[in-house]
C-alpha cells in the first residue's frame, strides 16, 4: 500500500466558515491523508461532517483556511477550479438546462480548445460509455438516471486526473442506485481514474470503495478498506455509523496483548479485542459487537450440528467453554422477529440487564433455536469479533 | 385468513354508530353552492370594472360623432385627423408636433431602457450572488422607487437637478433640462423594476451551474456569457420591456423634467386635454394603449415560456 503512487495529499487542512454570530465554525478540523492513484476512495459521514467541504476544497471551490492540498505533488493553493485537472459530478448533476446532452458533454472539451469535430467524437464516445444515445435532448427531458449518466459523461470526457463525486446517487431510487453503484465501480476499474466519492450512505461506500474515510464533525476518524472499518472500528462513532452494533458498557479490568477483559457487572467479565493504547485499566469502556456475531442456543434440550449430528445443550456448553476465546453468558430472549434470511432476537443478560440485538441466520445449526419470548438461552460470541472502544 | 377476519368484525361491531347532523350538512352544502356561484360572478364583475373604461375609450375612438355621449356609427376619421393636423377646433395641434413628441418618447424610452437594463441587471446580480455587509439594506432600498409616489419622485428629481445645474453653472457650463434629465429620471424609476425581475431569475437559477462550468474549465468571464447570461436572459428581456413600457407611459416625472423639445407623447396628450376630450385624443390614447399592451404581452409570454420550461 505504502509504495502506491499518491494522487492527492491532504496536509493539515482546516476550513473555517464565519457564522452569523461573528464566530467561526470549523467545517474541517485539521485533516491529513493521502489518496492513492487509481483508487476508489469514499468519504463517509453524516451531513455536516465536512466531507463535502473537503471535496469542494479538492475541486477548488473553497480554499483551505490553513494546510495544503497537493495534486500529484503540486500544491493547489491559488489554482482556480478551471485550471485544476479534476472534474466533479454534482449532487444535483448541475447540467446546463439550455444546452443539449451533447453540448453539455462537449462543454469541457471546448473550454480546453479541442476543435468541434474532435470534441463531438469524444463526447459521443463518452456518452456511449455511459450507454446513453439521446444526444439532442435537453436535460429536463431525461429521467434522473439518465441525467446522472450525462453528468458522468460530461466529467469523464475530460479525462481528469481525479473524478470527484458528490453524493451522485442520492437522488436515484433504490433499484437504480444499486445498478449505478455496480456500474460506477466497474467504470472506475476500467478507466483507472482516481474516484473520490462523498456519501452519507455506509452501504454505498462499502459496496464501491477500495478505502473509506469515516468523518465526523470535521475530523477523519478512521481510514481503511470496508472490512477493516466494519470488523475493527476504532471508535464508538465508527462502529455505530457503519452497520448495526451492540454497545455494552463496563470497566476495563486488564489487557493482555490484543485482548482486554471488561467487567460488565460484578462477576460478569467478557473478553474482547483491543488495540487502543490510550485506554487505562479501570476506566469506563464500550464493547462493540455486531448482531450477527452472536450465537444463541437453548439452555435445555438438543443442539444440532450442521453435519446432522446433535448433542445435549449442557454438553455443547461445556465444549464451548473449553475455548478461552469464547464469551458465554446466560440471558433471556425478549423479542424475536423473523426477517427472511435471518431472525432478529433481542435478549437481556446480567444483573443490570444488558440488552443486545442478535441476528441469527435461518439455517444450519441455529435453525432449531427458534425461541419463545421469555425463554432462557445461552448467548455466546468470539472475543475476536468484539472490540473494546474508549469513546 | 378466516381466523384473523373473525376478531376484526367482532371488534368493529363494538364501535359506536357515527352520528351525522343532517340539518347542518344541508346548511353547509347550501353555503358551498352560494360560494361556487360567487366565485363565478366575482371575476366577471372585477373584469367589468377593469375593462369597461378602456373598451369605451377604444370604441369611441371609432365613433362617427364629436359627441362622446352616444354611438353614431363607425369611422376611422379621428385616426386620419390626427395625421392631418386636425384636432377638433383646436388650432395649436399639429401632427408634426405629435410625431416629434412620439419620437422623443421613443428616444427617451430606448436610452432609458438600455441604461436601466444594464445597471438593473448588475444590481440584480449583485443582490443575488454578492455577499457583503449591508446587502439587506441595499435589497430593501431597491423597492423604494417602486413604492414612492411618482409626484414625490418628480419633485425630488427636480430639486436634485436644480442643485446639480446650480453647481454646473458655477463651473461655467450652461445645462438645460431636456433629454438628459428625462432619461436620467426614467432610469431612476425603472432600474428597480429591472433589478427585481433579474434578481428573481437569479434566485431560480442553480448556482451550482456556474461551479459546474468552472469545474469544466470555463473562466468566470466565459461562465457568465455561456451559462449565466443565457439563463437570466428571459429575466433581462422582460425587465427591459417593463422599463421600456414604464418609460413610454410615464407622465408625472417627465412633466417635471422635460424641457423645450423633449416633450414626450403623454405630456403632449396632456397638453391637448387642457381644452377638452376629443375623439382624436381617444385615437391617440388607443394607439399608445396598443403599443404598451403589445410590449407587456411579449414580456409576459417570455416569462411564461421560461416558467413552463423549468417546471
Amino acid at each position: 500500500m505504502t509504495s502506491q503512487p499518491v494522487d492527492i495529499e491532504i496536509k493539515n487542512v482546516v476550513k473555517e466558515f464565519p457564522t452569523k454570530g461573528g464566530e467561526t465554525m470549523r467545517a474541517v478540523d485539521n485533516i491529513s491523508f493521502d489518496i492513492y492513484k487509481g483508487e476508489f476512495f469514499a468519504m463517509l459521514g453524516p451531513s455536516g461532517c465536512g466531507k463535502t467541504t473537503t471535496l469542494r476544497m479538492i475541486a477548488g471551490f473553497e480554499d483551505p483556511s490553513s494546510g495544503e492540498i497537493l495534486l500529484r505533488g503540486k500544491a493547489m493553493q491559488n489554482v482556480p477550479p478551471f485550471h485544476r485537472p479534476v472534474n466533479t459530478v454534482f449532487q444535483d448533476y448541475a447540467l446546463f438546462p439550455h444546452m443539449t446532452v451533447l453540448q453539455n458533454v462537449m462543454f469541457g472539451l471546448e473550454m480546453r480548445g479541442v476543435n468541434k469535430p474532435e470534441a463531438r467524437k469524444k463526447a459521443q464516445a463518452a456518452l456511449e460509455m455511459v450507454r446513453l444515445n439521446q444526444y439532442d435532448r435537453k436535460p429536463r427531458q431525461l429521467s434522473g438516471g439518465q441525467q446522472q449518466r450525462v453528468a458522468l459523461a460530461r466529467a469523464l470526457v475530460n479525462e481528469p486526473a481525479v473524478l470527484l463525486l458528490d453524493e451522485p446517487l442520492g437522488a436515484l431510487d433504490l433499484k437504480l442506485r444499486k445498478e449505478m453503484q455496480l456500474e460506477l465501480a466497474q467504470m472506475q476499474e476500467n478507466l483507472g481514474i482516481t474516484f473520490i466519492f462523498v456519501t452519507h450512505d455506509q452501504e454505498e461506500a462499502m459496496s464501491m470503495a477500495d478505502r473509506i474515510a469515516v468523518m465526523d464533525k470535521g475530523h477523519v476518524l478512521q481510514i481503511g478498506p470496508a472490512d477493516a472499518i466494519y470488523e475493527t472500528p476504532v471508535s464508538r462513532f465508527v462502529a455505530d455509523f457503519i452497520g448495526e452494533t451492540n454497545f455494552l458498557t463496563g470497566r476495563l479490568k486488564r489487557v493482555e496483548g490484543e485482548f482486554g477483559w471488561v467487567e460488565l457487572d460484578e462477576g460478569l467479565e467478557i473478553k474482547a479485542g483491543v488495540n487502543d493504547p490510550s485506554l487505562n485499566i479501570g476506566q469506563e469502556v464500550t464493547v462493540a459487537i455486531r448482531p450477527e456475531k452472536f450465537n444463541l442456543f437453548a439452555t435445555e434440550g438438543v443442539v444440532k450440528y450442521p453435519d446432522g449430528s446433535s448433542d445435549q445443550a449442557s454438553a455443547y456448553k461445556t465444549a464451548l467453554l473449553r475455548d478461552p476465546d469464547i464469551n458465554l453468558v446466560q440471558g433471556t430472549v425478549t423479542y424475536a422477529n423473523y426477517i427472511g434470511t435471518d431472525t432478529r432476537y433481542m435478549a437481556e443478560f446480567g444483573a443490570s440487564k444488558h440488552s443486545i440485538v442478535a441476528r441469527i441466520q435461518n439455517f444450519g445449526l441455529r435453525s432449531d433455536t427458534s425461541f419463545e419470548v421469555g425463554q432462557p438461552a445461552y448467548i455466546y460470541f468470539d472475543a475476536e469479533t468484539a472490540r473494546i472502544l474508549g469513546h | 385468513m378466516t381466523e384473523s377476519a373473525a376478531p376484526y368484525t367482532s371488534a368493529s361491531s363494538r364501535v359506536d354508530e357515527i352520528y351525522v347532523n343532517e340539518g347542518k350538512v344541508r346548511r353547509d352544502m347550501n353555503v358551498r353552492r352560494v360560494g361556487k356561484i360567487g366565485l363565478l360572478i366575482q371575476p366577471i364583475a372585477a373584469y367589468f370594472f377593469l375593462w369597461a373604461p378602456i373598451v369605451i375609450l377604444v370604441l369611441f375612438s371609432f365613433n362617427d360623432s364629436r359627441s362622446t355621449a352616444s354611438w353614431q356609427g363607425f369611422t376611422t376619421r379621428w385616426y386620419t385627423n390626427i395625421f392631418n393636423n386636425i384636432v377638433g377646433s383646436e388650432a395649436r395641434f399639429s401632427t408634426s408636433e405629435m410625431l416629434q413628441s412620439f419620437s422623443s418618447s421613443i428616444i427617451v424610452a430606448v436610452a432609458a431602457t438600455a441604461i436601466a437594463t444594464t445597471l438593473g441587471t448588475l444590481v440584480g446580480m449583485s443582490l443575488a450572488r454578492g455577499n457583503y455587509p449591508g446587502k439587506r439594506i441595499v435589497d430593501n432600498l431597491l423597492f423604494l422607487p417602486v413604492v414612492i409616489p411618482e409626484i414625490t419622485q418628480g419633485v425630488s428629481l427636480l430639486i436634485f437637478f436644480n442643485l446639480i445645474f446650480g453647481f454646473l453653472r458655477d463651473v461655467g457650463a450652461s445645462p438645460t433640462p431636456g433629454f438628459g434629465t428625462v432619461i436620467i429620471g426614467h432610469v431612476v424609476f425603472s432600474l428597480s423594476y429591472v433589478a427585481i425581475v433579474v434578481r428573481a431569475r437569479f434566485a431560480d437559477m442553480n448556482p451550482k451551474l456556474e461551479e459546474a462550468a468552472q469545474d469544466l474549465g470555463a473562466t468566470p468571464w466565459v461562465t457568465f456569457w455561456r451559462i449565466t447570461f443565457p439563463l437570466i436572459l428571459p429575466g433581462v428581456i422582460s425587465g427591459a420591456l417593463l422599463a421600456f413600457t414604464l418609460s413610454l407611459d410615464d407622465f408625472v416625472i417627465t412633466f417635471f423634467l422635460s424641457g423645450v423639445g423633449s416633450t414626450t407623447l403623454p405630456v403632449f396628450v396632456f397638453g391637448l386635454l387642457r381644452t377638452s376630450v376629443t375623439p382624436e385624443i381617444n385615437a391617440i390614447s388607443t394607439i399608445i394603449l396598443i403599443l404598451s399592451t403589445l410590449l407587456i404581452g411579449i414580456a409576459m409570454s417570455l416569462q411564461g415560456r421560461e416558467i413552463a420550461k423549468n417546471s
